[in-house]
C-alpha cells in the first residue's frame, strides 16, 4: 500500500515534469523541470531496489549532464533568443503520431503476460556485486567505454576551443 | 490498482519515451532538443531496471543501465561542444535555421 503511494507520486513527479520540459515556454523552465524528471527516476530506481544506479542517476544526470546542459542554455541566450517558439504548423501532426504510438506502447505492455519471477533475494545492497560483475563478465564493455568517456571529453573540449584557437592563429 | 508490478513501470517509461520524441519533434532549440534525447534515454534505463528487478533480481540490467548512462554523459558533453561552436559560428541554436556548412 505505501509503495503503491511511492510508486504514484514518484510517477507522476517523472511524467509531469517531463511534459514541462517539452511544452514549457522558457528553455530555464524546461531545463530545471528535467530537474525533477531525474530526481523522478532516481526514486523510481530505489523502488525497484537499484540503490547503487538511484545514486548514480543523482550524481551523473543531476550533478553533470543537466549542469551541462544549463550551461548551455545560458551560453547561447542571445537578445532574439530568450523565448522559444514551438510552431504550431508541426505540432499537431506530431502530437497525433506521438500519442498512437503511447496508446500502442501501452496495450503491448498492459496487455502481454510478462513472464515474472518475483522476490528479491537477501543481499547487503547490490554495489558490491555491480562492481564484480564490472571486473569480470563485463570487463571488456568496461575498458572500452572508459577509453570511449576519455576520447568523448577530449573531443568536446576540442571543439568548443576551436574558434577561440583559430582566432589567436 | 495498488499492486504495483512490471507494466507500471513501463507504461511510466512508455509516457517518457514518447514525450521525448516529442521534445525532438517540435522544439527548434537544439538544446532542448538534446533534452528530449535525455527524456529518452532514461525511458530505455527505467525498462532495463525494471526488466532486471522482475526477472529474478539479476544484476546484468543494472550494468547495462550504468554503460547507459556513461554513454548519455558523453554524449552531451560532445553534442553540447558542436552546439556552442554552432552558435559561434551562425548565432543562432534553432535546428531549422542552420542551413550553412560553411560560413
Amino acid at each position: 500500500m505505501d509503495y503503491a503511494i511511492l510508486f504514484y507520486v514518484f510517477a507522476a513527479l517523472t511524467v509531469l515534469s517531463a511534459f514541462v520540459v517539452v511544452f514549457a515556454r522558457s528553455i530555464i523552465y524546461a531545463a530545471f523541470s528535467l530537474l525533477f524528471t531525474f530526481l523522478g527516476v532516481a526514486g523510481l530506481y530505489v523502488l525497484l531496489s537499484a540503490d547503487f544506479l538511484a545514486v548514480v542517476q543523482i550524481m551523473v544526470y543531476v550533478g553533470g549532464i543537466l549542469v551541462l546542459l544549463v550551461f548551455g542554455v545560458m551560453l547561447t541566450r542571445n537578445a532574439t533568443n530568450i523565448e522559444v517558439d514551438t510552431g504550431t504548423l508541426k505540432t499537431l501532426p506530431a502530437l497525433i503520431i506521438v500519442s498512437v504510438t503511447l496508446a500502442l506502447f501501452i496495450q503491448l505492455f498492459t496487455r502481454t503476460d510478462w513472464s515474472v519471477v518475483d522476490g528479491i533475494p537477501e543481499i547487503d545492497g547490490t554495489t558490491m556485486e555491480i562492481g564484480e560483475m564490472l571486473v569480470t563478465t563485463y570487463i571488456m564493455p568496461f575498458e572500452v567505454i572508459g577509453i570511449l568517456l576519455l576520447v568523448a571529453i577530449m573531443g568536446a573540449a576540442l571543439i568548443a576551443r576551436r574558434s577561440e584557437v583559430e582566432k589567436h592563429v | 490498482m495498488f499492486d504495483i508490478g512490471l507494466p507500471h513501470f513501463l507504461v511510466v517509461s512508455a509516457i517518457l519515451f514518447c514525450l521525448g520524441i516529442l521534445a525532438l519533434t517540435i522544439r527548434r532549440n537544439a538544446i532542448l532538443m538534446l533534452m528530449g534525447i535525455e527524456l529518452i534515454l532514461n525511458a530505455a534505463n527505467l525498462n532495463f531496471v525494471a526488466f532486471s528487478r522482475f526477472q529474478g533480481f539479476r544484476l546484468d540490467g543494472h550494468v547495462a543501465a550504468l554503460f547507459v548512462i556513461v554513454l548519455a554523459a558523453a554524449e552531451a558533453a560532445v553534442a553540447l561542444a558542436i552546439v556552442l561552436h554552432i552558435f559561434k559560428t551562425s548565432n543562432t541554436v534553432e535546428a531549422d535555421r542552420i542551413n550553412a556548412l560553411k560560413e
